[in-house]
């Protein structure tokens, strides 16, 4: 289990590798990939930048892969979520979740990704072809999936 | 209630208030170190008195429910308690993912 805030890319199939090597426990690997699209709402985008707040970003993270452990039969599970300026087609974020059943391990990245993206502090900025910027909004329907979860758990 | 002069050492009673994101942008501070004027105890006294600092703060903190908090690197809401609070950072809601 293990949560990282990166700059740098990371490279898939190498992530992978290390988290599943050697845990023949593990059935299913389930693996979501967040990217930079090209364009929003019809304008071309430049550039994507994301800010973040170092210490709870990892605190929160950790959290909420714990959330994650107590919810599902997981084996491992890794976060991964880059920071700085990002290009169209970047990767900006890797979960990847291990469990002995697929079942456990496709509901509890789409879990991760759901918290995630409700309480991990990032915020996004685009910057357009045109040079105009602009602060991404928070979405409802994020805030909807994860009340869904919580109310799950009741 | 007549306020005392600051009588404490250097750092004693101060606290760190940190900006993110349009907050940041806005109010051109990133992190200040000071020590609150007495009364402020929660989270929403903590917003109403960013909302009546005077410029630029009064124009950031204008629509308070569109503002998040944390205390201590926690999700905090409106009535939690700020007084053992080490640093508190102001944010919008978040958009990672």
């Amino acid at each position: 289990m293990s949560v990282r805030v990166l700059t740098a890319d990371f490279a898939i199939s190498e992530e992978m590798d290390r988290l599943t090597s050697g845990n023949t426990e593990i059935g299913g690997v389930a693996l979501f990939v967040g990217k930079v699209r090209g364009d929003v709402d019809g304008e071309a985008l430049a550039s994507m930048t994301l800010e973040h707040y170092p210490g709870m970003t990892e605190a929160e993270l950790e959290r909420i892969e714990g959330e994650a452990q107590r919810r599902f039969e997981l084996s491992a599970s890794l976060i991964i979520h880059r920071v700085g300026e990002l290009k169209p087609g970047d990767n900006i974020v890797l979960v990847i979740t291990c469990a002995p059943h697929r079942k456990h391990a496709f509901a509890a990245a789409e879990f991760l990704m759901d918290y995630l993206k409700m309480y991990a502090p990032f915020w996004k900025k685009e910057t357009f072809a045109n040079g105009a910027t602009r602060w991404v909004a928070a979405r409802d329907s994020d805030d909807e999936a994860a009340a869904a979860w919580a109310a799950n758990s009741e | 209630m007549t306020e005392k002069p600051n009588t404490a050492k250097p750092g004693a009673g101060e606290i760190v208030l940190r900006y993110f994101a349009w907050l940041r942008e806005r109010t051109g501070v990133s992190e200040e170190r000071l020590i609150l004027p007495p009364g402020i105890l929660t989270v929403g006294d903590l917003l109403r008195w960013q909302s009546q600092r005077g410029h630029p703060f009064d124009q950031a903190f204008a629509k308070p429910e569109a503002i998040r908090v944390a205390i201590d690197h926690t999700h905090a809401k409106a009535a939690a308690s700020i007084v053992s609070a080490r640093e508190i950072a102001f944010f919008p809601p978040v958009t990672g993912g």
